[in-house]
């Protein structure tokens, strides 16, 4: 990262656009076919799929046409979402076999010739359609200390850090507490006990950030029976993260902290 | 239905509200009721930076950026509120540093400041830098470091719990002058538990509302699905007053057709604005500062060309931005959430290829009028004991009629402190106010009216309509005409809204009946808005009147302040009534906004 306060540079009065001032042309429309794994525990006790067909525009995402199904057809059909951008979290599903933000899916990146499916993250308790219960991921994460532990003195203005300190936890601090590498991890399927990828992303986040002095209280407790041992390297968190974070390798340098057995 | 009882309730858990509770929680027997999950609030979208003079990088105080403030927001802040902001700006944010806040460094590893619009040096003489940023997502470090230090300090939280109404007493109240008054005094709060459906009556010593915007009231906004004003509409219902609403902020630079914001950053760390001919618009708007004018100036600017037919695309509905001068590198470093943004939602490749963009609403001036020890105001002058509002939703008012950029992130950490403060202080003194009799029967019976209604309107179709006739008519352009056209469609969508129903009738999760809510609340607001806007004849900041076009001091230097008064009637609107309060100056006096 480069952090010097230096002049950005100047561009130029005026430039020749040529094709770019001229746009893109026509929106294009298509339809697209959702499947969505409904569950109404007030009307039913058991899940079943639910298909329905709209036409959406452009640069449409899933979320869009799920918004279009509520909106217009099932107001019955309920899923969290706030931001719309990517940055909240709240919309973490299983589109297609992957977990992805449905705000971030764009409905033309997909196969459109066969139905869309939709269902809730897989390891946590489905509440209702796609809303699942968040507690117990957040129960991991308050585990880990989650919050900057400095032993010193308190300094009357900022605690220095170099950018290269800076630097070496920048991955990890982008994580919006989505679930979706948690719910992506065939471990935490089997042992909901299981910390899970995000409650490390969250660990190693502190544990390398040079202001901070409780790294070896918190590589105790991930060197736990459900800690970072259970992590079989499969890779899908980091396949899920919409945020693009290097989850694996975040594990991967927790373990060898662990095993390094000093910080 | 369950009855809480807490010292202090905070509503709302975006960065005023967290920021509250950090302080209160150490203090009083506090809770957090919040819509959202703490970490899913609007907070973490913010993107280019939080400002205080701390003069890392280059000569800057605070008094300047008190100055900046104050012309920044066309001489409608007040000044009182934007001193103590701009002075305690510099402990907001080495707190959050303390606290972890991942800032980027300079070279010697302190924090790294950058410009950002209207922030000058010495009083407008040069663009200084003073924004301090952590790359181009600090909202999201700002909520998550005040997450975690709510999870380090073991702050209560009801999560996914609606707050929908406030529950006051009045009392008889004498004034200094011996004259009567109805004494206001906060009770506690109604709150819908999303997951069971169940009413919750939280009774409390204090209240903070910290529930954020109102931006969805328009179709093309940067803000959250979620921000529909419910603090605002709730504090309006119950007869406290709302400050300064027709004033709303258009930032310049959402990606068009879309919204999304990409950070003012951008432009601040090099990036160009330019119409159809390739040129750089901003030279013959703003000859100084250019490209880092204030919002308002710049989103006028950028809508003025496409007027002029100096658009882009097919329908030259929108200008470009272009950042294809500056190293990707430099990119990658400063602004990696923004370009990826345009990269997802448009396909373009910002470093090669400038980005189309148009002004999206962003940010609600307006607000709950708070003092600045964040009490709210029942009129001019009156507090209402045990009541306190901090950032979006409130009025301080530091941000006048146009906010400056980094200014917000600061507000809710300044004024969300204070509040939380004063609200424990007040708490650790006072009783509880008896809860009125059947106070949540309004809302028992507005959401029984909702679920079992079987009108023909729909919630979606309503919203829609609304948020369409508002960008229409009451964007950055306002005239009578328009004006008058938006409200007519409000009073209009008004009605139909009682014919709406939810198809939902469950209890658990049901957001059909949430929106069918929240939609009450944006018609409120959009309604607040609109009869604000049409009352003001003149421009200033946000709200430009083409029929009005000059700031006129002599007969508008002063806030709106708008109650809801069934013997009252306010251009045409039955039950609205309309009082002024004046500005507070201390040190300067208005003059010309140039740039
Ligand atoms: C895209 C974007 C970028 C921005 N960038 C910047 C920037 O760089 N610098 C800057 O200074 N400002 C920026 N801003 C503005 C700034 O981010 C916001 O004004 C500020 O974060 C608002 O904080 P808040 O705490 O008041 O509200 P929010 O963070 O919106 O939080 C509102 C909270 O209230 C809760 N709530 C709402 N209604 C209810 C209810 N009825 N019951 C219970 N809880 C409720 C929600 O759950 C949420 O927790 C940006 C804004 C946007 C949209
Ligand atoms: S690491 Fe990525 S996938 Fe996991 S919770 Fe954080 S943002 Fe979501
Ligand atoms: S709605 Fe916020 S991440 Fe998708």
């Amino acid at each position: 990262m480069s952090t010097t306060a230096t002049e950005p540079a100047e561009g130029p009065s005026k430039v020749d656009l040529g094709a770019q001032g001229g746009g893109t042309g026509e929106i294009p429309s298509f339809d697209v076919t959702l499947k969505v794994r409904r569950y109404l525990p007030e009307t039913s006790e058991d899940a079943y799929w639910d298909e329905w067909t709209v036409t959406m525009y452009g640069t449409d995402r899933v979320l869009d046409a799920l918004h279009k199904v509520k909106w217009d057809i099932d107001g019955t059909l309920s899923f969290r979402r706030s931001c719309a951008h990517g940055v909240c979290g709240s919309d973490a599903m299983r589109i297609n076999g992957r977990n992805r933000l449905a705000c971030k899916t764009l409905l033309k990146d997909l196969d459109l010739s066969k139905p869309i499916l939709v269902e809730p993250i897989k390891g946590l308790p489905v509440e209702k359609d796609l809303i699942v219960d968040m507690d117990p991921f957040f129960q991991s994460y308050r585990e880990i200390m989650p919050f900057l532990i400095n032993k010193g003195p308190e300094p009357t203005k900022e605690r220095l850090q170099s950018a290269e300190e800076r630097e070496r936890f920048d991955d990890t601090t982008k994580c919006i507490l989505c679930a979706a590498c948690t719910s992506s991890c065939p471990v935490f399927w089997t042992d909901g006990q299981y910390f899970g990828p995000a409650a490390i992303v969250n660990a190693h986040r502190f544990i390398f950030d040079s202001r901070d002095d409780a790294g070896d209280m918190r590589l105790e407790i991930l060197n736990d029976k459900e800690g970072v041992w259970r992590c079989r390297t499969t890779f899908n968190c980091s396949e899920a993260c919409p945020r693009g974070i290097q989850v694996t390798k975040a594990i991967a340098e927790v373990k060898q902290a662990v095993l390094a057995g000093s910080f | 239905m369950q009855v809480h009882k807490y010292d202090v309730v905070i509503v709302g858990a975006g960065g005023a509200g967290m920021r509250a509770a950090i302080e209160s929680g150490q203090r009083a027997r506090t809770a957090v009721l919040t819509k959202l999950y703490p970490t899913r609030s609007h907070t973490g979208a913010a993107q280019g930076g939080m400002c205080a003079a701390l003069a890392n990088v280059e000569e800057d105080n605070w008094e300047w950026h008190t100055f900046d403030t104050v012309k920044g927001g066309d001489y409608l802040v007040d000044q009182d509120a934007a001193e103590v902001m701009a002075k305690e700006a510099i402990d907001a944010v080495l707190d959050l540093e303390k606290m972890g806040l991942p800032f980027n460094r300079t070279p010697e590893g302190r924090i790294d400041q950058r410009r950002f619009g209207g922030h000058t040096r010495d009083h407008g003489k040069a663009p200084v830098r003073r924004a301090c940023y952590a790359a181009d997502r600090t909202g999201h470090m700002i909520l998550q470091t005040l997450y975690q230090n709510c999870v380090k300090h073991d702050v209560e939280f009801y999560n996914e719990f609606y707050v929908l109404d406030l529950l006051m007493v009045d009392e008889p109240g004498t004034r200094p002058d011996g004259t009567p008054f109805t004494q206001k005094r906060v009770a506690g709060v109604v709150s819908y538990e999303l997951a069971t459906g169940e009413l919750h009556v939280f009774q409390a010593k204090s209240v903070v509302f910290a529930t954020g915007g109102a931006g969805k009231v328009f179709k093309t906004t940067s803000n959250a699905h979620t921000l529909t004003g419910d603090g605002m509409a709730i504090a309006y219902r119950n007869g406290l007053p709302l400050e300064d609403m027709e004033f709303i902020q258009f930032h310049p630079t959402g990606l068009a057709g879309l919204g999304i914001l990409l950070s003012e950053a951008a432009r601040g760390e090099g990036g160009i604005l330019r119409n159809a001919d390739g040129e750089r618009f901003m030279e013959r708007y703003a000859p100084t500062i250019k490209d880092l004018a204030p919002r308002d100036i710049v989103a006028r600017s950028m809508a003025e060309e496409v007027r002029q037919g100096r658009g882009c695309g097919p329908n030259k509905d929108y200008v470009l931005l272009d950042l294809t001068h500056l190293e990707p590198a430099h990119i990658d470093a400063k602004l990696p959430d923004i370009t990826e943004f345009a990269r997802t939602y448009l396909g373009v490749e910002p470093y090669t290829e400038p980005v189309p963009v148009f002004p999206t609403c962003h940010y609600v001036m307006g607000g709950i009028p708070t003092n600045i020890k964040a009490e709210v105001l029942q009129d001019n002058d009156t507090v209402v004991p045990g009541l306190y509002a901090a950032g979006e939703v409130a009025c301080v008012s530091v941000h006048g009629s146009n906010r400056l950029g980094t200014n917000s992130l600061l507000d809710i950490n300044v004024f969300g402190r204070r509040a939380g403060i004063y609200a424990a202080e007040y708490a650790a003194t006072a009783d509880f106010v008896d809860l009125p009799e059947n106070g949540e029967a309004p809302t028992v019976e507005h959401i029984e009216n909702l679920r079992s209604a079987t009108g023909t309107e729909r919630v979606a179709e309503l919203r829609a309509r609304l948020q369409d006739v508002m960008d229409a008519d009451m964007q950055v352009f306002r005239t009578d005409e328009s004006i008058r056209r938006a409200l007519a469609e409000i009073e209009s969508l008004r009605e139909r809204y009682e014919n709406v129903s939810v198809q939902d009738k469950g209890k658990r999760f049901n957001l059909d009946l949430l929106e069918g809510l929240e939609l009450g609340y944006l018609l409120d607001m959009a309604e607040a808005m609109t009869v604000a806007a049409l009352h003001r004849k003149e421009s200033r900041g946000g709200h430009y009147r083409e029929d009005y076009p000059d700031r006129d001091d002599a007969n508008w230097m002063a806030h709106s302040m708008l109650y809801r008064d069934p013997d009252s009637e306010m251009e045409g609107v039955k039950g609205i009534r309309s009082e002024t309060k004046p500005v507070v100056v201390t040190r300067y006096q208005p003059m010309e906004r140039k740039y």
